[in-house]
């Protein structure tokens, strides 16, 4: 049973891991008003990305290459919402589109027409001495490739700029009130192609992520609904960095729930767990929207 | 912002440009490529009729679902999945009915799809109104259930019989869709189509829902406070008459092209839905040429990937190419009055 519990717990914190950092970068960008629908895009970008970097370099170079794609992807979104102030569902939806095309094509393209899977150079766990050997949660927490020890700094990191910055003021003041914030001299646009630009980063790396702490390749479309997920745990999270941590957490879980129910011999289709994230999703926004204040701009720039 | 505008549009150009250099530096002919293109999709009356307009239906019938949830403020991204209930719905429905005749037999199908397509669509509709829910993520998320609950369905209770491949048994010929002629594969459902949109246009110009759907689209507050407008049941009416069209659809493909149920039973028609309706300005009635310019495109890529080794899935990029220039030319809004004005 320890080991089991273990496994789900280990199991719960690496699928969390993509999600969060994701979905931290997308806290940033919905303070600015903007909701970023192409998150889904940047992830598939970030993976496309990692692919590259690693089959031509390594693990580094993969992740360097996955938040390089991330933000590119993501400046391509800033360039219709932030600065044309368009439609953001509609210019999010075309931009995750253009990406499934663009990595589908580039792909079948370098790769051969198969789209045979590749295996590239994989960055294991990294277990952090001492810590990692508290019984029962030392594995799970601290035996993890490098990105969720980065998504440990980050979500500490994204709360104090928030809160404890001028600069992190004004964020939040765009949000809520694009026109007072930009009376009093703060330059809304600035604000929300930087706040684009973390975003991309961080869902370009959680893209990375998938690649090379994860499945160790590439497939397309291998995204699988996991930006919109990270939106829906915005939500949960109500638009905080803290909560937002609690919330991938939850997702984790869910995902993780197989090995815990394998370990149990439960016998059930093995399309019913791969169907948990996106119904727990349902669930949750339907257990918390209404009961939750978005920042006040959302959605209505321009 | 003219600016920006200039940058938008060099983008997307610079996109396109760049999809074709890196092509043929990956050692593809251009020249061979586009005539594929052509020869599959207008070269011929066989590739026009068996190729696009087969292709063209379901583009239609999505499209015109995607383009009567926008105008009436409803974002519905999940025609994908309403798609693939509707096909399932029909698949199970035509295994079922084996024995009758076809003249009942294939109006049940097809009805059994739509009535899925909207039941999908209302679990959207319902969290909206009830619980706020953005139907941007729900419409998606509900477009993952489908697609497990079919690879459920063929590799469990709907599985052919021998229990080998992941895909049903095909119907039976009294519920496939009569063909519009002995040497083509276009079939009746090209037709119903053209007609839905239509008919779709017809209603939305000319009747009382009609301009009650619009005017929800186009302003909720005023249509509630100036209008007396029960906005909460208009925008319900729009799901589910949009998941109707969007399952009907997936009904029509299985009923009309592959005759069996099988996982990847949509190229994604439900996304590509969205370019066709909002090239078509969300206008049912012209969502009948943009479906027929994109089931060209498939159907043309579907050649190119075949002759010529160019992966199909180019089309994304020309699809978000369009559609992210309408973002940019026209400053296209769900808010649709203000486009069509």
């Amino acid at each position: 049973m320890s080991d089991a519990t273990t496994a789900f717990l280990e199991a719960t914190v690496r699928t969390a891991t993509p999600l969060g950092l994701a979905a931290l970068g997308e806290v940033v960008v919905e303070r600015t008003g903007i909701i970023n629908i192409s998150l889904e895009g940047i992830i598939l970008a970030g993976a496309f990305g990692a692919l590259l970097g690693a089959t031509h370099g390594g693990a580094t170079e993969g992740f360097f290459v996955a938040m390089l794609l991330g933000v590119t992807a993501a400046m391509v979104f800033a360039v219709f919402a932030a600065w044309l102030r368009a439609d953001q569902i509609i210019s999010g939806t075309a931009v995750t589109l253009l990406v499934i095309g663009a990595t589908g094509t580039l792909y079948r393209a370098l790769y051969g027409a198969t789209g045979a899977a590749l295996s590239v150079a994989t960055a294991g766990p990294v277990a952090i001495p001492g810590l990692a050997d508290i019984p029962v949660f030392g594995p799970a927490l601290f035996n993890q490739p490098a990105p969720t020890y980065i998504a440990y700094l980050l979500v500490p990191g994204v709360w104090w700029w928030m809160y404890r910055t001028h600069a992190g003021l004004a964020l939040r003041a765009i949000g809520e009130s694009p026109e007072a914030a930009e009376a009093a001299g703060i330059r809304s646009d600035r604000f929300r192609v930087g706040a684009l630009a973390f975003g991309g980063l961080l869902g370009g790396l959680a893209g990375g992520t998938l690649v090379i702490s994860q499945a160790g390749t590439f497939a397309e479309g291998m995204s699988a609904g996991r930006g919109f997920i990270a939106i829906a745990i915005v939500v949960l999270g109500r638009w905080h960095p803290l909560g937002v941590a609690l919330a991938s957490l939850v997702f984790g879980a869910a995902s993780a729930l197989q090995f815990l129910l394998q370990a149990l011999g439960l016998e059930l289709p093995y399309q019913v767990f791969l169907v948990l994230p996106y119904l727990l999703t349902l669930a949750a926004l339907a257990g918390v929207a209404g009961r939750v204040r978005a920042p006040a701009s959302l959605g209505r720039v321009g | 912002m003219r600016r920006a505008r200039a940058t938008a549009l060099l983008l997307v150009t610079t996109l396109l440009v760049g999809t074709i250099v890196l092509l043929s530096a990956t050692g593809h002919d251009g020249g061979q490529a586009i005539d594929a293109l052509l020869s599959g999709s207008i070269g011929s009356w066989y590739a026009l009729g068996s190729g696009t307009l087969v292709r063209a239906t379901p583009l239609m019938l999505t499209g015109l679902a995607v383009a009567i949830a926008f105008r009436a403020g409803v974002f519905n991204i999940g025609a994908e999945g309403q798609f693939v209930v509707g096909a399932a719905a029909g698949t199970a429905v035509a295994l079922a009915l084996s024995g009758a005749p076809r003249a009942i037999t294939v109006p049940i199908v097809l009805l059994s799809g739509a009535i899925a397509g909207a039941t999908w669509a209302s679990v959207a509709g319902y969290l909206r109104l009830r619980f706020h829910v953005l139907e941007v993520i729900s419409t998606i998320m509900l477009n993952f259930v489908a697609l497990y609950l079919v690879s459920y369905l063929v590799r469990g209770p709907l599985q052919e019989s021998t229990h080998v491949y992941p895909q049903t048994s095909s119907i039976s010929a009294a519920a496939q869709l009569p063909r519009l002629g002995p040497t083509t594969r276009l079939h009746l459902g090209f037709v119903i189509a053209v007609v839905a949109c239509f008919a779709t246009w017809w209603v939305l110009r000319n009747t009382a829902g009609g301009f009650r759907l619009r005017a929800v689209g186009a302003n909720p507050f005023a249509a509630r406070s100036a209008g007396q407008i029960d906005t909460a049941r208009v925008t319900m009416r729009a799901f589910l008459v949009s998941g109707a069209f969007a399952g009907l659809a997936g009904a029509i493909e299985v009923s009309g092209v592959t005759f069996a149920l099988y996982e990847n039973i949509s190229p994604g028609y439900g996304y590509t839905a969205i370019a066709v309706a909002l090239l078509a300005r969300l206008d049912p009635a012209g969502v009948i040429a943009t479906g027929i310019l994109f089931g060209a495109l498939e159907s043309g890529a579907a050649a190119m990937q075949r002759d010529a080794g160019v992966p199909s899935v180019v089309v994304a990029i020309v699809e978000a190419g369009i559609i992210l220039t309408l973002v940019a030319i026209e400053r296209v809004r769900l808010t649709p009055e203000a486009t069509t004005a």
